[in-house]
């Protein structure tokens, strides 16, 4: 049933589906989920706090963020960012800042609302006895969260966050929008150049589904070694 | 050392604490008792200001708990406290439960902090265990390792609410003797706790309380031999008379 195929197309393009494309999934995912998890541990911290003027943003940005679709954010931030960008420095002309960039801010955004839901449930996991042995030790707000509840708290939500970020490594795939070359964009391209449709889209979905196999099974290997002795 | 004087709280309508008044002075050592839920946990809580409390006012060594102004986690950096639960920081090893707030709070170099926690780790009797985790522990090991981490801050006061309450019987005797050879060193302490034994032998003076009222406050022999209030008896009766 092959027999009209022809796989050597995934041979020839190897090097520019894995230098150009996978190079550029990787990077936007690792950059995206460092950057996600960082903003979505300091919105979590605002959600959680009893200030409303802090609290409530928020809480509104996470829905706001949660309701719209992925695609429409990046297109919204590919044509918005270079404005902001003008409006912020104050130049004559719309900033370029490039598909990298522009896609990478769209992730990290849209991606925070989710590791904000993730680490609000960590941190909530935690015994307020804890934070009471912190403060009662004299410790201030900063240093009760960061020496004590938010390492515990990563270490319980380790395993939902990495799949998080398997999700995430899934959901670059959608910037072919911009027709950037990330790796489906390259698979995408051979594939019409060349007029081998099944060939590579069978291709990229083994390659997504072996990378987002190991990285699961390691998920769950790491997750016994950096768990809490109890 | 620690005033309390006319200190009332509320959780929303249900007062919870009711013009509480006493006074520890240096060096004493004070029991605090009374039937679950009289506010005893809450009362001591109040005094580092983890919880707080809408009238009246605490004062510790000249500072005021309540005062808006007053630093707390500075004031709390020295007064030592002891939880029921031990509340060891599990994700730490044993050595850096103890270096932390040393080194955190109090700014304490890391040698001296370490030093610090090796002698207070050999007081309570569990040196060679300073590189465990505290889920490798038994319940009466983290309760001493919680002391030795509250006494490493070098704290002018102790308070322990329910020290034993969590432990297993055999267990409560090792936290117990640490308190003990601690209170005869002349440390000042608050001590909520249903270890009749311990008050007999350590304490100078018994508040009980029962809903939310202080409703005797005497030295220690006075309040065994003879209670004044009808609630104490009754307390006393129950508690004893095993």
């Amino acid at each position: 049933m092959f027999s009209n195929f022809d796989f050597d197309v995934i041979i020839r393009s190897l090097p520019y589906l894995f230098i150009d494309g996978m190079s550029f999934t990787l990077l936007l995912t690792a950059f995206a989920a460092s950057g996600g998890i960082i903003f979505g541990t300091l919105l979590a911290l605002m959600r959680l706090s009893g200030f409303a003027p802090l609290s409530l943003p928020a809480a509104g940005y996470v829905n706001l963020m949660r309701s719209v679709p992925l695609v429409l954010m990046i297109f919204w931030f590919y044509f918005l960012v270079p404005y902001i960008g003008q409006w912020i420095t104050g130049a004559p002309r719309p900033i370029q800042v490039g598909a990298f960039l522009s896609s990478l801010v769209t992730f990290t955004l849209f991606e925070a609302a989710y590791y904000c839901e993730i680490m609000r449930a960590g941190i909530q996991s935690i015994p307020r006895g804890q934070v009471a042995a912190a403060q009662a030790l004299g410790m201030n707000y900063a240093q009760t969260m960061g020496y004590i509840v938010l390492p515990q708290a990563l270490r319980n939500m380790l395993p939902v966050l990495l799949t998080q970020t398997i999700i995430l490594f899934q959901d670059t795939s959608l910037v072919y929008v911009l027709s950037i070359t990330d790796f489906l964009g390259a698979a995408s391209k051979v594939a019409q150049r060349d007029g081998r449709l099944v060939e590579m889209y069978l291709f990229a979905a083994l390659v997504y589904f072996v990378i987002s196999f190991v990285v699961s099974r390691l998920v769950r290997h790491l997750q016994t070694r950096v768990a809490i002795i109890r | 050392m620690i005033t309390l004087s006319h200190v009332s709280k509320w959780y929303q309508s249900f007062q919870v604490l009711k013009d509480c008044s006493t006074e520890i002075a240096k060096g004493e050592v004070v029991v605090v008792c009374g039937p679950s839920g009289s506010g005893k946990s809450t009362l001591i809580k109040c005094v580092n200001g983890l919880e707080p409390f809408q009238e009246g006012t605490i004062s510790v060594a000249g500072t005021s708990v309540g005062d808006r102004k007053t630093n707390l986690p500075k004031l709390r950096a020295r007064i030592g406290m002891v939880f029921q639960h031990f509340e060891l920081f599990p994700h730490l090893s044993v050595m850096r439960n103890l270096v932390l707030a040393q080194m955190k709070v109090l700014g304490r170099g890391r040698e001296e902090s370490e030093q610090r926690g090796m002698k207070l780790l050999d007081r309570v009797g569990l040196r060679e265990h300073a590189h465990k985790y505290p889920g490798q522990l038994s319940g009466g090991q983290q309760q001493r390792v919680a002391i030795a981490r509250a006494l490493a801050m070098d704290p002018i006061a102790m308070l322990f609410d329910e020290p034993t309450s969590a432990l297993d019987p055999e267990m409560i005797n090792e936290v117990l003797e640490v308190m003990i050879a601690l209170a005869k060193e002349g440390m000042t302490m608050a001590v909520v706790t249903h270890e009749m034994g311990f008050a007999h032998k350590v304490a100078h003076r018994v508040v009980f309380m029962d809903k939310g009222e202080i409703v005797e406050d005497a030295p220690t022999t006075e309040f065994f031999n003879k209670p004044r209030s009808e609630r104490a008896q009754t307390f006393l009766s129950k508690i004893l008379q095993h």
